[in-house]
Parts: C-alpha cells; sequence; structure tokens
C-alpha cells in the first residue's frame, strides 16, 4: 500500500486523464466540425465532392490511427513545418495539438460514416417534402435532412465518442503524456505493481467511457424522432 | 432513403451551370491541397527517396516480415476472440444468472478499456513473469489485448444477433421439445452467427488496423518495418506512405468481402444483427428491435 501511494505521488495519474479528457474534447470537437463537412460534400450533387468525400472516408477509415498520428507528427510538423501554434512554441505544445488533429482526422470517418446513417433513416418523404415546397439542396439538408439526421445518428455517434476517448491512448505513440505512456513508464518503475496499475488505469477508462454511454443511449432515446 | 436519387431534384439548366462551375472550383481547390503538401514535402518525396524500394532485400527483409507478424498477430487474435467471443456471447445469454453477470462484467469491462493499455499490461506481464521473452512477449502481447477486446465485442455480436431472429424460432425450437440450451445451440447460434458474419469480416478490419499498436511495445510489425527502413534509408515519409498503401489495400479488399457477405446473408437468412463494434458501424436498415430473451422465451 506504501508503495502504491509513494509511486501515485511519482506519477500524477490525474493529469494524465486531464490530458486524455483534453485530448477527447478537442479530438471530439475537430472530429464532428470535419466529419460534418465530409457528410455534407458526400451527399452533394456536384460528383467531384462526392467522390472526393468518399476516397478521403474510406482511406481514413482503413488506415490505422497510429500511421495517421505518424503523418501528423513527422510529416506534417516536423517536415511541412506547419503547425496550428507558433513554431517557436514549446515542443509538447506541437505534439499534443498534432495528437488532437490526428484524432479528429481519424475519427471524422466515423463521424462521416454515422451521419450518413443518420441521414438514411431520414425517410424519403421528408425531402420530397422539402423540394415540394421549394427548398434548395442547401436549405433542404440545412433546415430538413442534417437536423432529423443528427438525432438520429446520436447512438453511432456516442459509439465514435467513447472510440475517441479510448484511442487517445494511441497518440502516446507520438509522445504526448497521456494515460498510456504514463501507465508504460509507471510499470517499468514499479514492476511489482504492474497489476494494481493496470487496474487504476483501466478503471480510469471505465469512469469516462461507462457514463460516456449511458448519456449518449439517453440522448439518443429522448432525440428519435417518433414516426 | 436512398440518399443521392432525393435528396435534390433532377438538375435544369442553370442547377447544372452552378453545379459546373462548383465542380471546377472544388477540383481546383482539392488539386491545390494535395500539390501543396506535396510541394512542402518534395524534398521528402524526391526519387532518389524511393530507390530502396526498388532493392528487393528491403522487401524481404522488412516490409515482408513485417507484414507476416501484422496477419500473424491479427489471425490468431481473430481465431482466439472468435472463440472466447461465442463463448462469452453464450454465457451472457444463459439462464444461470451468476454466469451472465460475470460475462456481462466481462464484456463491459473489456469493451471500456482501451486496446493498448491491455497490451502494454499483457507485454510486460509476460516479460516480468518470464512466461515469453523476447518478440514472443511482444506478440503475445499484441494477441491478448486484441482477444480480449474483440472478444468482447464478438460476444456483443452475438447477444445482438441471437436477439434479432423471429421470436418462432426459440418458440418452435421449445415446441419441438428441446431444452433452452438446445433450442440455443442447434437453432439460434447457427443463423445468429451466419447473420453476424459482415460485422465479423468489418470487425478483421479492426483488428488488422489495431496491430499497428503493437509498435509501442516493439512488435516487428509493418509499422515498425517501416521505422526500421527509414532509420537505413532516410526516407520516413515515402516509407510510411508505402506501409499505409498496404495497409489501405488489404483493408479495402476486406471491405469488399465484408459487402459480399452481407449480400450473401440478405439472401439468405431472417434475422439482422446490430453491429456492436464501438467503431461505430451504421445500423443496418429494417433492424427489428432488440428484445431480451427472456422475454422472447415467454
Amino acid at each position: 500500500m506504501d508503495r502504491i501511494s509513494q509511486m501515485l505521488s511519482d506519477y500524477n495519474v490525474l493529469s494524465a486523464f486531464w490530458m486524455t479528457v483534453q485530448l477527447t474534447v478537442w479530438g471530439a470537437l475537430g472530429a464532428l466540425v470535419l466529419g460534418t463537412i465530409v457528410t455534407v460534400m458526400r451527399v452533394s450533387p456536384v460528383a467531384v465532392f462526392s467522390k472526393a468525400a468518399a476516397f478521403y472516408t474510406n482511406v481514413v477509415l482503413y488506415t490505422p490511427l497510429t500511421l495517421i498520428a505518424f503523418f501528423f507528427a513527422f510529416g506534417v510538423y516536423m517536415k511541412m513545418r506547419i503547425s496550428l501554434v507558433p513554431l517557436s512554441s514549446p515542443h509538447v505544445t506541437h505534439s499534443f495539438l498534432m495528437g488532437v488533429v490526428a484524432l479528429a482526422v481519424y475519427h471524422s470517418s466515423l463521424v462521416a460514416e454515422s451521419l450518413r446513417s443518420g441521414i438514411n433513416t431520414v425517410p424519403a418523404g421528408q425531402a420530397e417534402a422539402a423540394r415540394a415546397i421549394g427548398l434548395d439542396f442547401g436549405q433542404s439538408l440545412r433546415e430538413v435532412i442534417l437536423p432529423q439526421a443528427f438525432r438520429g445518428s446520436i447512438a453511432p455517434l456516442g459509439n465514435t465518442m467513447i472510440a475517441l476517448c479510448k484511442n487517445t491512448t494511441v497518440v502516446a505513440t507520438i509522445g504526448v503524456a497521456e494515460s498510456a505512456l504514463v501507465m508504460k513508464e509507471m510499470i517499468e518503475m514499479y514492476a511489482d505493481l504492474i497489476v494494481p496499475i493496470f487496474v487504476i488505469m483501466a478503471t480510469g477508462f471505465v469512469i469516462l467511457t461507462l457514463p460516456l454511454g449511458l448519456v449518449f443511449t439517453w440522448w439518443s432515446k429522448r432525440a428519435a424522432v417518433l414516426r | 432513403m436512398s440518399v443521392q436519387s432525393v435528396l435534390f431534384d433532377l438538375p435544369g439548366p442553370k442547377a447544372r451551370r452552378r453545379y459546373r462551375i462548383l465542380a471546377v472550383v472544388g477540383s481546383i481547390g482539392i488539386a491545390g491541397l494535395v500539390v501543396g503538401m506535396l510541394w512542402l514535402l518534395r524534398a521528402e518525396i524526391a526519387p532518389q527517396r524511393w530507390v530502396p524500394f526498388t532493392d528487393p532485400v528491403v522487401w524481404t527483409a522488412y516490409v515482408l516480415p513485417g507484414l507476416q507478424a501484422t496477419l500473424l498477430a491479427a489471425t490468431i487474435s481473430v481465431a482466439t476472440a472468435g472463440v472466447l467471443g461465442v463463448l462469452l456471447g453464450v454465457g451472457r445469454l444463459s439462464h444461470n444468472r451468476l454466469l451472465a453477470a460475470a460475462s456481462g462484467v466481462f464484456v463491459e469491462f473489456f469493451r471500456a478499456v482501451p486496446v493498448l493499455l491491455m497490451m502494454i499490461f499483457a507485454f510486460y506481464l509476460f516479460i516480468f513473469t518470464r512466461v515469453f521473452t523476447g518478440s514472443a512477449a511482444s506478440l503475445a502481447g499484441v494477441v491478448v489485448g486484441l482477444t480480449l477486446y474483440n472478444a468482447a465485442v464478438i460476444a456483443e455480436l452475438v447477444r445482438s444477433g441471437v436477439h434479432s431472429l423471429p421470436k418462432g424460432q426459440t418458440e418452435a425450437g421449445l415446441a419441438i421439445g428441446l431444452t433452452r440450451g438446445q433450442t440455443l445451440r442447434a437453432v439460434l447460434l447457427p443463423q445468429a452467427i451466419r447473420a453476424m458474419l459482415p460485422a465479423l469480416v468489418s470487425q478483421l478490419i479492426v483488428v488488422l488496423k489495431d496491430t499497428a499498436l503493437g509498435y509501442i511495445i516493439v512488435f516487428p510489425e509493418l509499422l515498425q518495418s517501416a521505422q526500421r527502413i527509414s532509420a537505413n534509408y532516410g526516407n520516413v515519409i515515402v516509407s510510411y506512405f508505402v506501409v499505409a498503401v498496404i495497409f489501405v489495400l488489404i483493408n479495402w479488399a476486406l471491405a469488399v468481402v465484408a459487402g459480399r457477405a452481407e449480400r450473401w446473408v440478405g439472401t439468405r437468412q431472417s434475422g439482422t444483427v446490430m453491429t456492436a463494434t464501438n467503431e461505430a458501424m451504421p445500423p443496418i436498415p429494417g433492424l427489428r428491435p432488440v428484445q431480451p430473451i427472456d422475454q422472447i422465451d415467454d
């Protein structure tokens, strides 16, 4: 017990999980924005947009997140010298931001698939009615289709958000000090405590993802369009 | 709703002109983005960076062993996760409350914990207890992590597959004098497993992608190969690009197989299965509302 408390004073588990939470929140926001743009492109009447969106979704969906994280950390940041903040900022800031971008890009494809399945739950009559009263593509999407599609896709979006929360561990590979990296360091320093360490970290994720699942299930039931 | 056909009218002359302008602007924008990226990476994708990949040794010493390790880990994991997953799924459907609760806790726990944490834990546990050493420990770590997570996912697939079967299937089984267990084994499970086939193939994609996490526990898979190639030849971007293409091609082929399986299943069975993967898959239209098995039995 003493060694556990000593270990917990050596390693700040809470701040590691705080990093996980930050990655989740910013990654989720980015993924929602990007995913919505991709979905609108995907259903747009202009073939170039829908083909480009389909290509993007599939390529991202079939690439491991680790590779996407590497691409942003090595390719975009180190080789292209592009970042979201001035390049003079500390290195950890860039790793964090590139981690967020990688998470946002990877999960945007899942968000796009969720939204597309949400659009599929909207009856054809809704779109036909929107056209019949003279709304154009943008208007019918904005006013009629997407609001219902969002409500219909809350359940798969919830699954995507849970997956995102767990996938934040992957950015450990580009050196962001989140829970998986801290767990690895802890195990290397306190080999005898490997089981308690795993239980602590796993419980942390259960605490993060379980309420997320409950909230999304409740919300999807509440928001479901009665038909 | 077929999105493409009902979301917008057949374009008239004005709309067609607008679409054409948008298409040109869009093409220029997308092309600009791609060209800009290639320009910024021009030093990294210069011809001499590709030269190592014309050398057969690079393929036989790095790429193919990496691919082999990736496929090996994925194959073992799918097999073990399949067996464990079906057992857990059946356990969760069991009328033995203790067994059902235990399976439930197991499934919910391992669905909530990131695969990477399980891999790191299993890897170090094997190293410390000397059950496996060296690269065997890496492989075992990857397999254990993938097995636990995917078994939980498959257990959910089995459960939702059985729940989605028409009530009459259970009733008929019980009516001809089969016990509940026999009904499950002989009537419900075969149909459920067939119904979950497409979702199972899709899960293969997730497994294959997740083998890349083995990178962090020095499993010599494809990403590790790319890492070694770039360390030797200084072509980071090109090496990772080649590996990414391999991943995309394999997964794309798997997705095609999943699509085929879905059509095949659609022609020959009565139930549908809701995908239980956390990597959200779109729900299948026409899905029956899921009922708890106890209600189906009544």
